[in-house]
């Protein structure tokens, strides 16, 4: 700390109080504050998915309407994926990608702070169109997360506060990617050249630029709605010469790139987890960078795949499908990947690590049934069934929540300086993982029966699995109490947690993080630290 | 909450035990209906494959993580080999795993592409059929012969156990024919499913998409709307008759001969009694306006209008048949004037006026639609 010599330090002091959080630039207060509102929201989204598991317990509308169905359907999506992963992702890049670089903070740090603080606008934003059809704001937004037109110009005003919100998000999401983008490129330390990054640093790089480019294609997307709603525009309306698969284009456009910027960080959290827990470096660090790079190229040009049913040309569907099926090429290396450092490594079995190995297990489930789905003349018969919503929760809760989780755990002790309750946390890891095959494994089965996704009400032909599948998504729910008390618990106190929290964190290719004490000082890295 | 919780799981132990006891609904069904034409038949075939791979590739992967976590354990006191990443394997890897994928897919492909193929294959149809989806109803069009069957939901008092998936009116289709579909939407995005007998494709407004069937079986085929469609999306429920090619020839025969003589009534000058437009315009409302206004004509307050003491449907007759022969604008209240026919609309607004108490005595004569026209 040679230049506390020769400047006054005081006045790079924290403020304290609420100017601490709301003025914050200090990119670990704001990866904090990222990290709340997505615990808060994921509990919002979380109680909608109960509510819904609760409705379809029993054949017959026993709590909610349909419309109010719905509304719930659309919302507990979009919360889930904008409210809940992309800042608990975002959270943890804003913590832990300076600490791995050897930087002192992101590269834009005011720019930080309107990223993060967009976001709690957007919340209010997306809460209120779903109260204002009770108070006269017309018919819900009743379309699912996917908004397709013609049914999303026929809801009230709850709609435009939706296409608001989602302005407001992606905004802030463009911010935050130029803010990481511009990080990782120019504040690296002295020797951490691209091929010494952690993998979760390189993965939040490939996160950040693909965000870029999608983000602004939905932002689009949602203005057209806008203007057909309300300024006479038809660009997706037939009787006005528009096109109402247009929308589903561009959606997706962005929509599938988007699964991809859910899961990557994940991908970048076991990265980190599984050589610390198997004492042994990643096996295939360069081909796990290639395979990123192949599947955010591939992953840009597949989109139709989502709208199989809408009657493209033939060829059209012949070359998205074979591009979707080759998705499996770098998702198969890089799960590959995690098993071969498994292999042979010594492993232990903290909660992170148990947490990485159901994520291989139950993720490849989803890449095999995702192969499935890709096929189109089979798709003709799963598309819109339970099928494809069992798919996409075992494609999106191991591969994108619970990574997160493994990260939560993993990096609580640098966060909070102490230890979480190793006990507590296994119990949790058990709970919530044989919940969540319990709520989403039976509906494999649903879709293949024939039951349709988004309906409020099912033939009691559809009933065994439906409350199996409840019974299983109301214990996933409360599961997430516990991980609520353990992370109060781990704040308010523990066993100290050391500047290298884990045994064999410093094998294979970490970054600075353990190199400052748990948890780190407020302002870390005033001097580069230099990397051999 | 525990008394909620103690009521569903009462109302869910005897749903199962009815269940259980009862019909067909006894065998627990996990996969596709059993596929009765040539396509959904090969289509099924593609999916037990590489739902068959699915589980090959599971075993693997299980087996492999499972052997490490019993094997490469610190606990055990096994030392990791630090340079398992450099030998020949760890260094080539990454071009031998794209290579075992790849084959993978390309087993996988090769059959999808040729079914795809069969998807699309495009041969002469000798039947054609037009499935509208609207808000929430099909129509059917047997375009060759001019005929149209609307179906609706089934009401659960009639309905029982097939609640949500029976209809009033079915589909017939013969069988050992080839049948053309073409599907499209008058308001919003649908899809018309029906997987024993044919794939499906979205019915979208301003689109026509095509699916074709051969069924090779006589009997009911089950299916739902399955593209989201808001409110009545779960309760737009699909049923297909399949009968042999000569009874569906006398079924189309008597549909003919029914359509020619609703026309005849509708152009006789027969001045009609309030009973009998009562007892006409019921199912005209029932087919045409219930899905929004309510079989009761209670509406849904603040998104459909209830028709039940309305000012409309009590207030000037005139305004009355206006509005629904030319539609209103900017809601969703479409223009009647075309699809219905001089007597179906004056006995849809007879009904509508003396239904449910709204009792104004009206009875309006086909010559009053024809002159309002």
């Amino acid at each position: 700390m040679s230049t506390s010599v020769l400047h006054d330090d005081h006045h790079h002091g924290a403020p304290t109080g609420w100017q601490r959080w709301v003025y914050s630039t200090n990119h670990k207060d704001i990866g904090t504050m990222y990290l709340i509102f997505a615990l808060v929201m994921m509990f919002l989204g979380g109680a909608m998915a109960m509510l819904i598991r609760a409705e379809l317990f029993m054949p017959g509308l026993q709590l909610v309407q349909p419309d109010l169905y719905n509304n719930l359907v659309t919302n507990h999506a979009l919360i889930m994926v904008f409210g809940a992963v992309m800042p608990a992702a975002a959270g943890m890049a804003n913590w832990m990608i300076p600490l791995m670089i050897g930087a002192p903070d992101m590269a834009l740090p005011r720019m930080n702070n309107l990223s993060f603080w967009l976001l709690p606008m957007a919340a209010i934003l997306l809460v209120m169109s779903m109260l204002v059809p009770y108070m006269g704001g017309g018919a819900p937004v009743t379309t699912g997360w996917t908004l397709y037109p013609p049914l999303s110009t026929q809801a009230g005003m709850g709609m435009d506060l939706l296409i608001f919100t989602i302005h407001i998000l992606g905004i802030s999401s463009i911010m935050a990617s130029i803010n990481i983008i511009v990080t990782i490129v120019n504040m690296r330390a002295p020797g951490m050249t691209w091929f010494k990054m952690p993998i979760f640093v390189w993965s939040w790089f490939f996160t950040a630029i693909l965000l870029v480019l999608i983000m602004p294609i939905l932002a689009g997307a949602v203005t057209m709605l806008l203007f057909d709603r309300h300024f006479g525009t038809s660009f997706f309306d037939a009787a006005g010469g528009g096109d109402p698969v247009l929308f589903q284009h561009l959606f997706w456009f962005f929509g599938h790139p988007e699964v991809y910027v859910l899961l990557l960080p994940s991908i970048g959290v076991l990265g980190a987890v599984i050589p610390t827990f198997s004492r042994k470096p990643l096996f295939g660090y360069k081909s796990l960078v290639g395979g990123m790079i192949v599947l955010v190229a591939l992953g840009m040009v597949v989109w139709a795949h989502h709208q199989y049913t809408v009657g493209m040309s033939l060829a059209a569907t012949q070359y998205f499908m074979i591009g979707t099926i080759l998705i499996s090429v770098p998702i198969g290396l890089m799960l590959f990947n995690f098993i071969f450092t498994m292999w042979r490594g010594a492993m232990t079995f903290e909660t992170p690590m148990l947490f990485a190995v159901a994520i291989i297990v139950m993720f490849s489930f989803a890449g095999t049934t995702g192969v499935m789905l890709a096929v189109v003349p089979a798709d003709l018969q799963y598309h819109d069934t339970y099928f494809v919503v069992a798919h996409f929760h075992y494609a999106l809760i191991p591969g994108a929540l619970f990574g997160l989780y493994a990260g939560v755990f993993f990096w609580l002790p640098k966060w909070t300086g102490h230890m979480y309750d190793e006990k507590l946390g296994k119990i949790f890891f058990w709970w919530t993982t044989l919940s969540f095959n319990l709520t989403f494994f039976p509906q494999h089965f649903l879709g293949l029966a024939g039951m349709p996704r988004r309906i409020v009400d099912y033939n009691i032909q559809f009933t065994e699995f439906n409350v199996v599948s409840s019974v299983g998504g109301i214990l996933f729910g409360l599961s997430h109490l516990l991980f609520l008390y353990i992370i109060i618990k781990t704040v308010k106190g523990g066993e100290p947690a050391a500047a290298q929290a884990w045994e064999g964190a410093h094998i294979g290719t970490p970054g600075l993080e353990w190199t400052l004490s748990s948890p780190p000082p407020h302002h870390s890295f005033s001097v580069p630290p230099t990397v051999k | 909450m525990s008394g909620f919780n103690r009521k569903w799981a009462v109302g869910t132990a005897a749903l199962l035990l009815l269940s259980g006891a009862g019909s067909a609904l006894a065998e627990l069904k996990y996969n596709f209906p059993e596929s009765v034409s040539p396509l959904t038949k090969d289509i099924y075939d593609i999916h037990m494959m590489t739902s068959r791979l699915a589980v090959y590739i599971m075993v693997v992967i299980i087996g492999i993580v499972g052997y490490s976590i019993f094997k490469f354990r610190k606990s055990t006191g096994y030392k990791a080999d630090q340079a398992f990443h450099e030998t020949t394997f760890g260094t080539w890897s990454w071009i031998l795993v794209p290579i075992i994928v790849l084959g993978v897919d390309l087993s996988i492909s090769g059959p999808g592409l040729k079914t795809l193929a069969d998807v699309e294959k495009n041969i002469d149809a000798e039947l054609t059929v037009k499935v509208t989806g609207s808000q929430w109803k099909w129509t059917y069009e047997y375009v060759e012969d001019g005929v149209k069957i609307i179906s609706n939901l089934l009401p659960e008092k009639e309905a029982g156990d097939k609640y949500l998936r029976e209809v009033d009116n079915p589909l017939f289709l013969p069988t050992d024919k080839r049948i053309r579909f073409l599907h499209t939407a008058t308001d919003v995005l649908h899809a018309w499913w029906v997987p024993a007998i044919a794939i499906k494709k979205d019915s979208i407004p301003g689109y026509i998409n095509e699916t074709w069937t051969f069924i090779e079986k006589e009997g009911s085929y089950y299916g739902q709307c399955a593209e989201n469609c808001g409110r009545g999306h779960a309760y737009m429920p699909i049923r297909v008759d399949a009968v042999s090619p000569e009874k569906f020839d006398t079924w189309m025969a008597a549909q003919k001969a029914a359509k020619l003589a609703a026309i005849a009534e509708a152009q006789s000058n027969k001045e009609w009694q309030l009973a009998e437009l009562m007892e006409k315009g019921e199912k005209v409302y029932n087919s045409y306006c219930a899905a929004c206004h309510q079989v009761a004509g209670t509406g849904i307050p603040g998104v459909f209008p209830a028709l039940l003491n309305s000012a409309v449907a009590k207030g000037p007759l005139d305004a009355h048949i206006d509005i629904v022969m030319k539609g209103k604008a900017g809601t969703a209240m479409s223009a009647w004037a075309a699809q219905l026919n001089d007597l179906d609309m004056a006995a849809v607004i007879t009904y509508e006026r003396n239904a449910w108490g709204n009792s104004t005595g009206d009875v309006i004569q086909p010559k009053n639609i024809k002159a309002a026209r």
